[in-house]
Formats: structure tokens, sequence, C-alpha cells
């Protein structure tokens, strides 16, 4: 065990031990508020760029189509599977109250609300926060950050600003497309147990859905993109030297997205509870 | 651009730097001065803050105290559009060649080019691309991407992307570690001939010795975050300080052996 660091008490006039565990909390805490506000000026850096003249568009198309197209599949199979999944857990308790023709709407609301936009949230952490974290955190490590600012290109501008934007532009349409997909998926469980026209589904469906449902869920996912696409961003652009840092910044890239994701979710429906 | 008198005006002034991290100090009070058209090498052993100082040059690391002066500018005090200006005429080779992995050679190269450079028709963009590539005797990796490249094939093109904007100083961090011993002369003569063909003043951050004797016109050497020793080659050569013959004078092969 480390010796006790010894510390003047000057209300007391003589010399008390200060243990090891009070000075790490001290030093955590200004670590957590250096880095809080280490994230502050990133995120106003960010925003600073993004209405600065010069708007990378090539980049920005570049990364529409990493972050909309190749998240594409893993979405499709999310989306069906919740629906599917959704329909099946959710009949019986419907069949006991003889209320089997609600379920369509009742699976289309859930999904619409919450499921869509939070699972795609959830699954585009996993894939979108920790590629840009691993990316950016390994063109830090070997140099390829600095290289760009020497070539006075503001890498903030050049890789940042068109991540953010594309994810906050592809997270909602994506959500959008699970929807859809989980309809689908929805129906085709409907028809395991019993016999629903698709013409049919879609009615009952979207019979108890209102424009209501949709717009503070829409929004939302905007917001979901913004908070992933930052903190995959900033916990790439801010990597340490070592490979070992690159492994660190996508995986906690991955917790703190998928963490602030649920947070602006609690935040969300609080605001939309209010309307 | 002419010039007259050889090695009188300087380009880059350093004048009582300081940088520390944390509590580590680097660099504790560097003063140096690059003449024009001049390859200066600075010397020392690994962690003497010989990288820190040419990060300071460019400004990608803010020195804590001192002066700074490239082309007669305080780079530590300049606002962030006139260091660009100043940016724009210094080329920086990194130690890792950090060639943009997500681009292809062609890319890469186009990249300063079309940033720094601007208004060049795609014709000029394409000529100056293959000038630089035929200069570092690479032309066939021009599609390439940079994993397909070997390190110091990495290293050339490297070299090119710092070569093609045309700049005034180069400043090369370490630019033959990590390579077999045919390939750093190659990299150490490529040196030479781009400071004759494009008259540029270099600084060179090495350890390597058959470099240090290819490309030096001057060395400074550095020992615990201050200047060592000041001269050229064969003053340093004749020098009987235990440390600097330690880098001259062959090691004691008998001794290691044993």
């Amino acid at each position: 065990m480390k010796p006790y660091k010894k510390v003047k008490n000057y209300a007391r006039t003589r010399t008390i031990a200060l243990t090891d565990t009070s000075l790490e909390h001290t030093l955590s805490a200004k670590k957590f508020f250096t880095d809080l506000a280490d994230v502050f000026l990133f995120v106003g850096q960010v925003f600073r760029n993004t209405f600065s003249r010069g708007f990378e568009f090539r980049e920005f198309l570049k990364q529409c189509f990493q972050i909309g197209n190749k998240s594409l599949a893993l979405i499709s199979i999310t989306g069906v599977i919740i629906g599917l999944v959704l329909t099946i857990q959710s009949r019986p308790v419907l069949v006991n109250f003889g209320a089997v023709n609600m379920l369509p709407s009742m699976v289309t609301i859930s999904l619409i609300r919450e499921m869509g936009p939070v699972i795609t949230a959830l699954i585009c952490a996993g894939k979108i926060g920790s590629g840009m974290g691993a990316e950016l955190g390994s063109m830090r490590v070997t140099e390829q950050i600095d290289a760009m600012e020497v070539s006075s290109t503001n890498p903030i501008k050049f890789l940042i600003v068109p991540r953010v934007f594309a994810a906050t532009l592809m997270i909602p349409l994506l959500t959008l497309y699970a929807d859809a997909l989980g309809i689908l998926g929805s129906w085709a469980a409907a028809n395991i147990k019993g016999d629903v026209s698709a013409v049919l589904f879609v009615t009952q469906a979207f019979r108890d859905v209102e424009f209501m449902d949709f717009i503070p869920a829409f929004i939302k996912s905007f917001f979901f993109g913004l908070v992933i696409s930052l903190t995959g961003c900033y916990k790439g652009y801010n990597a340490k030297n070592g490979t070992e840092s690159v492994g660190i910044a996508a995986n906690s890239a991955v917790v703190m997205a998928s963490l602030l994701v649920i947070f602006v979710d609690l935040i969300a429906v609080q605001i939309t509870d209010l309307l | 651009m002419k010039k007259e008198t050889k090695n009188t005006e300087s380009v880059i002034e350093i004048r009582n730097l300081k940088k520390s991290f944390g509590t580590k100090e680097v660099l504790k009070n560097i003063s140096l001065s690059l003449q024009k058209e001049e390859n200066l090498v600075v010397l020392g052993k690994s962690g003497t803050g010989k990288s820190v100082l040419i990060k300071c040059i460019v400004r990608l690391l803010k020195a804590d105290a001192g002066e700074i002066e490239v082309f007669g500018e305080d780079v530590n005090t300049l606002e962030k559009g006139k260091l660009d200006d100043v940016r724009k005429r210094i080329g920086f080779l990194f130690q890792s060649g950090a060639l943009y992995d997500s681009m292809t050679v062609r890319e890469n190269l186009e990249f300063p080019l079309r940033r720094i450079k601007k208004g060049l028709s795609e014709a000029e963009i394409s000529a100056k691309v293959n000038e630089v590539l035929e200069n570092v005797g690479l032309a066939e990796a021009l599609n390439k991407m940079p994993s397909e490249l070997s390190g110091g094939m990495r290293k050339r093109i490297s070299l090119a992307r710092t070569i093609i904007v045309d700049p005034d100083i180069i400043l090369y961090d370490e630019p033959t570690t990590g390579l077999d011993p045919v390939t750093s002369n190659e990299i150490s003569m490529l040196i030479n001939d781009i400071q004759k063909k494009y008259k540029t003043s270099s600084i060179v951050i090495t350890h390597d010795m058959e470099c240090v004797r290819t490309v030096a016109d001057r060395i400074i050497m550095l020992k615990d975050g201050e200047v060592y020793k000041n001269g050229n080659l064969t003053e340093f050569e004749k020098d009987s300080d235990e440390y600097i013959s330690s880098f001259f004078k062959g090691q004691n092969v008998e001794l290691n052996k044993k």
C-alpha cells in the first residue's frame, strides 16, 4: 500500500493523513470536469465549423453511403424480427380479451413510437459509433489527422462535420425503413396463427395511428443520429497515442452512444408527454 | 527564386523554446536557426523531444514559451488564417508516413494539391502528380491503396505528397526509421535530390547515422531538452566528448559480444 500523503489541515493547525482513495476521488472528479468541458468545446467547434463557409459535400455523400447503405441489411433483419416477435408475444394476451383485431394497430403504434427509433439507434450506436471511433482513432494514432492539419485542411470540417451531418440525416431514414419492415414482419407473424390479408392488416394497423404518434418519434431519431455521431467522432478524434487507444475509443464510443440514446429517449418521452 | 549569397538568410529562427507535458519538461531551452537551402540534422536519443520540436514549428503542438519565427512570422501567436498561410509553405514528412488509408495514392497526392494550390486545372494536377511520382521513382503505384505498399514505398509516397505543393521548408520526422539499410540510403539520397531540385531548406530528425552522413550540412545535437552541440559533420566526428562519440563511433562491438 502506498504511503499516505500528509497534508496540512489549516483549520485545526495540525497535519492529517489524506488517504489514497480521497486523493483519487479528487483527481477523478477533476478529470471528469475537464473531460466534460472538453466535450462541450468539441461540440461547439463542430457547430461553428458546420455553419462556416465551405461544406465538404463529397465527403458528406460518401458518409451518407457508408452510414445509410451499409447499415441497410442489418436494419432490415432487425426490423422484421422485432415486428415478428412483438406480434407473436402480444397475441395470446389479446386473444384472452377477444381483441385480436387490435393487434396490428398495437404493434404498429409501439413500433412507430418506440421500438423502431430506439432499436435502430442502438444498432447504429453499435455499428456507426464504433466505426467512427475506430476510424478516426486510427487516423489520430497514425498521424493522418495531423497530416491533414499541416496541409491547411481543418480536420473538424473535413472529417467530423460530414459524419455528423450524414448520421443525423441517415438514422431517421433508417428508422422509417425499420418501421416499415417491422410492420411487414408483424403481418407475417399475424399470418402464422391466423389469416389476415395485407390490405386488412394495413387498414387495421393504421386505424389508430395518428400523425402525432409519428412526428415526435421522427424528431427524436434526428437527435439519436446527432448524439451517436458526436460521441463516435469525439472518442475517435481525441484518441491518445498507441494502438490500444483505438480499441478503447471504439469501445467507449459504443457504450457512451448507447447510453446517450437511452437518455435522449427519456427526455424525448417527457417532452412528448407535455404536448 | 534567385539566390546570390548562400546560407546567410535564415528561414526558421527559434529562440528559447520551452515545452513540457504535465510535469515532464521535454524541451527546456532550445534556440536554433535554419538557413536557406540548408539540410539541418537534429540528432539525439529517443525521447529527447526531437519530434516535439518540429511539431512546435508547424504548431501541431503549442510551445509553452519562446519564439518560433518562420519566414519572420511568430507561429506561436499567429491567428488561424495566417498560420495556414505559413503551413502552406512547409512540408512535413511524418514518422509513420501518415498516408490517408481510405484514399488511393493518387487521391493522397491530390489532397494537399487541391487544398493548397487552389485553381489548378485537372490536367495540371495530373501532370504534377505524375511528376512527383517520377521523382520518387514510383510511377507504377498511382492507383494502389496505401495498404498495398511496402514500408519503403509508403515513405516515398509520403515524401511525394510532401513535395507536391513545392514547399520552401521540409521537416522530416525520422525519414529512415524502420527501413532496411538499402532503402534507408535511397531515401537519404532522395532527400538530397529534393533539396537540390526544389531548393528547399530542411530539418531532418533522425538517429540513423548513415542518413546523417549523407544529408547533413549542419548538425544540432539535443540532450536533456537542450542543445548540446551545434556544428558540421567533421566537427562532430572529431569531438572527443563521450556522449557525442557514442553516436559517431561504432559501439563497443567486442564488449557487446561477450
